[in-house]
């Protein structure tokens, strides 16, 4: 017994190491400060018309993804055929904030690859972004009919979020 | 295999050095950078979480740090810049963990090791202590103790 007592706690050490190392466990993954939070207000102009504004408060009524993205983001475009999906699928209108862009660099990629967006913003400074308490793209937020955000996911979209995470939402949300 | 996963380790640290870049020309208020990099120093940098919003050069504590800079133009207080940030980002950015039932551990955890410590220190004192019982010789085990020890000085004599 004296001797297993090492062994033991050698033991717990190693289970409680590998469950981090194991479990999906990602430090970048900060639990978002926002949820169940108002989405914060901005009134920021369109991507393909930027004479136009468009502002969260729009959406007053409807259950909407956020996605932030930019042309500059390598993750974003391994998330962009699974937006493209989701956006064909019409089971929930997807906008963009593209995210410290230039305008012309967003607009060619989504001349290139697509555009699964409703509508984009262009957030140049990045102040939008802070306000949401973004920490890396590709981030979607989940904001229900009262301008509520539900749910953060950082990191990509995928199809294993979206029906285990996000549709169960979405569903209760539009009942 | 072996080389994916030195891959991986090569790209999973790519992050880092893709976001560094030259600092940004600072505001040539040299009493406002001081207060900028001071609150700096005491809120974290989101991207690579080890360092400092001071330390990092990450897009992202650029615009933060700019954040602050304009905040304290406006005559913002670094505790309403702090409440500023904690409401966005949650506590996670104070570099310094506050102390709130979810850090008590964190905190009073070193303590509660030192405290275990003691008393297992002082359990096994005891424990030898009363292993020790004092035990006078016998007048018989004296006498023998006695002609050991003389047998023994006359070995050496001889």
């Amino acid at each position: 017994m004296r001797y297993a007592i090492p062994l033991i706690i050698f033991l717990v050490i190693a289970a409680f190491l590998a469950s981090r190392l194991r479990g999906g466990y990602d430090p970048h993954r900060i639990p978002s400060a926002l949820i169940n939070k108002p989405a914060p207000e901005f009134q920021l102009q369109e991507l393909r018309n930027p004479t136009q504004t468009f502002s969260p408060k729009q959406m007053r009524g409807k259950v909407w993804l956020l996605n932030v993205w930019g042309s500059w983001c390598v993750a974003c475009r391994e998330e962009h055929p699974f937006l493209m999906e989701l956006s064909k699928s019409g089971g929930i209108p997807l906008y963009g904030l593209n995210w410290k862009d230039k305008r012309e660099d967003a607009l060619a990629v989504l001349e290139e690859i697509g555009d699964p967006y409703v509508l984009n913003v262009s957030d140049f400074d990045g102040r939008v972004a802070i306000d949401y308490g973004i920490t890396g793209a590709p981030e979607t937020y989940l904001i229900d009919q009262n301008g509520i955000i539900r749910y953060k996911e950082i990191g990509q979209l995928t199809p294993d979020i979206m029906a285990q995470k996000i549709l169960p939402m979405v569903k209760d949300l539009n009942k | 295999m072996k080389r994916l996963g030195l891959l991986l380790i090569i790209v999973s640290f790519l992050p880092c050095l893709a976001l560094a870049k030259e600092a940004k020309p600072l505001s040539n208020d040299p009493e406002l950078e001081k207060r900028v990099m001071a609150l700096s120093e005491q809120l974290r940098c989101l991207v690579c979480q080890n360092e400092t919003l001071a330390g990092s050069q990450a897009d992202l504590a650029e615009d933060l740090r700019g954040l602050i800079r304009e905040q304290m133009k406006a005559g913002k207080s670094d505790k309403e810049i702090i409440a500023f940030l904690t409401e966005r980002y949650g506590k996670f950015i104070l570099y310094k963990p506050p102390v709130d039932p979810t850090t008590y551990l964190l905190w009073f955890g070193p303590f509660l090791l030192l405290l275990a410590g003691l008393f297992f220190l002082f359990r096994y004192l005891k424990q030898r202590r009363d292993l020790i019982i004092e035990q006078p010789l016998s007048a018989d085990e004296h006498r023998r103790a006695e002609a050991l020890l003389n047998t023994a000085q006359g070995n050496k004599t001889a």
